[in-house]
């Protein structure tokens, strides 16, 4: 009975006119646009420099936060409230203010204080932006002094020259080491996170969606009046997208080698295992709700409210560790939280099964919960 | 009623008080009667007497509100997967599936009652052959004219042989001639030993019937065989029979 259910399905897959495409594009799509779209690096930082000392310092200054890689060609005005206005205009993010003496008093040793104002509109733009430019004017002072110490051939008045913003003693350096994503790639943060999305969308959305089609045409009720197990039917719907599920992961797994030349850390068999749990977790999800709606609008509603948040709290783009309390506790209960972190730690870390027992154990409750409350949920009769 | 029994003949669907209640509608009221082997049973009444809701009972779908009812010798309360084993069932809405070949849906719900791969490709070719289909055995289901696709929902219904078919107004908006001949197919499978248990508008079909109930408002009016009910009504056609009862006052 279960063979000729899944030949139907199939047959009904290859000649839809939309799946087998999805199949092909989705990765392609995924691997190629979000991991730029979601990119969370700043970049081209608009700066607007309010110089007014005019000396040979300041402008090397400005110099040389402009020639930085994450800072796009300054703009100069006259005065910090025409700077302001740039900001309200959209026209620039960030503003350096120099004061006047500025370099009279660092050749004299007097400390001065330069202003950076940032827009913080978007707060972790404006933030990151702001402490680039701190770091440029650090690097500056540090420079400034290297080059005392070699004009002047003693190292005497070294500390009295210290200049400017610099808050830090020169004698300490902090060297920070990024581990498992040395170089702190965005794409190599991405991917593991796309995979998600994508098992989500495969495994959740496309089997419920396919079964509340059935109800909307009536063919489930053909169905459910002959002797069918509940079970069989079920799986008849869930095997074929789990089968395009592990297609679309490898397709994706082998775009994300070619064209960002990620592979995981962790084993490749540890990887479809652990995809599989999810995919089994997101597709109990998908049928319970599909189970208790009556029209693809209905569900495809009730759908997307889940998924966003589940999505946004997942820290899959910010982080979960620095969310509200109450909502690290709601989402204790968000799987796609749990699988994020699995692939991350897979990817970036290389963590085994036997490091990973604690997400496993929590994913097969998530797993057997919803499969459960799905053949429960799933009614031959009313 | 009694007289079926005392015959010994036992009837394939037995039902007693059979009840329906959705939230405050009672949508069945406490129907009882019983179809014999082989009878054709027509199920009449007007939109919204309850007819499809009571099929729906039968076939295992709806589980009734209170009341018994038995089909095929299983209690569709307690063994409805049971009942569905010994049933056909065909839906008012047109239900086998579009985007699959005309044979697909054969093998589909053959495999589905757990017929063999030889007895599904015998039963089909036999099946495609009565309805004159042989040409269409790999049209794509969508493509069929309405009557048509009424015939073959039919044939899939009853690829399993089953005892008893249930019909939920099988004629429903196609061309006279197309329903001329469904109901030859009717006739046929009756002739196989088929119970027929169908719904219709059509009095003209009702006629056609060994026997026919009327339903109105949830409970069952009139009972008996055409003949019989012309006669009580001392009108001509069902038609009469049919307008009187539903314009009577329950």
């Amino acid at each position: 009975m279960f063979r000729f259910l899944l030949e139907k399905e199939f047959k009904q897959i290859v000649r839809n006119r939309f799946l087998p495409k999805l199949i092909l594009v989705y990765p392609v799509v995924m691997m190629v646009l979000m991991p730029w779209a979601a990119n969370l690096d700043v970049k081209d930082i608009r700066l607007c420099v309010v110089d007014n000392d005019n000396s040979s310092y300041s402008r090397a200054l400005t110099q040389k936060a402009s020639g930085s890689e994450y800072f796009s060609e300054a703009i100069y005005k006259e005065s910090f409230s025409e700077a302001i206005s740039t900001i309200e205009r959209g026209e620039s993010d960030i503003i350096l203010e120099i004061p006047l003496d500025f370099e009279k008093d660092l050749v004299n040793g007097v400390n001065r204080e330069l202003s950076i104002s940032s827009n913080a509109v978007d707060g972790m733009r404006g933030s990151i932006a702001a402490s680039y430019l701190a770091s440029v004017v650090n690097e500056f002072s540090a420079e400034l002094m290297e080059s005392k110490i070699v004009n002047r051939g003693s190292s005497s008045v070294v500390s009295s020259a210290m200049p400017a913003s610099s808050a830090m003693p020169s004698s300490i350096e902090i060297v920070s080491l990024s581990k498992f994503n040395p170089s702190m790639d965005y794409k190599l943060f991405m991917v593991p996170g796309l995979i998600v999305i994508i098992i989500t969308i495969i495994g959740g959305f496309l089997p419920a969606l396919n079964i509340v089609s059935e109800k909307e045409a009536g063919t489930i009720e053909q169905i459910n009046v002959t002797p069918v197990r509940k079970i069989t039917f079920i799986f008849s719907k869930l095997i074929p997208y789990w089968v395009i599920g592990f297609i679309i992961l490898t397709n994706t797994l082998i775009l994300a080698k070619v064209l960002y030349g990620i592979v995981p850390v962790g084993s490749i068999f540890e990887f479809y295992i652990l995809s599989f749990l999810f995919l089994i977790v997101v597709s109990g999800l998908g049928l319970v709700i599909s189970n208790n709606s009556r029209t693809m609008q209905q569900a495809m509603f009730v759908m997307f409210f889940f998924m966003l948040v589940m999505i946004l709290m997942s820290g899959l783009f910010t982080p979960v560790s620095s969310m509200p309390v109450w909502a690290q506790v709601i989402n204790s209960i968000n799987p796609m939280k749990y699988f994020t972190e699995i692939m991350r730690m897979v990817f970036l870390k290389g963590s085994g099964l036997a490091d990973l027992y604690k997400h496993i154990f929590i994913m097969f409750g998530f797993a057997g919960a919803f499969s459960l409350w799905a053949v429960l949920s799933y009614r031959k009769n009313s | 009623m009694n007289s079926h029994l005392e015959n010994n003949i036992k009837p394939v669907i037995y039902v007693e008080n059979l009840t329906k209640i959705f939230g405050k509608f009672t949508a069945v009221n406490s129907i009882s009667f019983e179809v014999n082997k082989g009878e054709i049973f027509g199920f009449l009444g007007a939109n919204g007497a309850g007819k499809t809701t009571a099929m729906k009972m039968l076939c295992g779908l709806l589980k009734p509100t209170s009341g018994r009812g038995f089909v095929a010798g299983f209690d569709i309360s307690k063994e409805p997967e049971r009942v569905k084993a010994s049933i056909g069932y065909m839906s008012q809405r047109f239900s086998l599936y579009d985007d699959l070949r005309v044979w697909e849906n054969f093998r589909l719900f053959g495999g589905i009652y757990g017929l063999k791969e030889r007895e599904i490709s015998e039963t089909t070719e036999r099946m495609l052959h009565e309805l004159g289909f042989t040409q269409e055995r790999n049209t794509m289901v969508k493509s069929l004219p309405a009557g048509w696709k009424q015939k073959l929902a039919f044939s899939v219904a009853i690829i399993h042989n089953p005892g008893i078919v249930f019909l939920d107004e099988p004629t429903g908006g196609v061309d006279p001639k197309a329903r001329r001949q469904f109901w030859e197919l009717i006739y046929g499978a009756a002739e196989r030993g088929i119970t027929i248990f169908v719904t219709t508008h059509y009095m003209d079909e009702a006629e056609y019937c060994s026997r026919i109930s009327i339903m109105k408002d949830g409970t069952i009016d009139a009972l008996d065989t055409p003949a019989n009910l012309k006669l009580k009504y001392g009108v001509k056609s069902m038609d009469e029979v049919f307008y009187q009862l539903a314009s009577s006052k329950g």
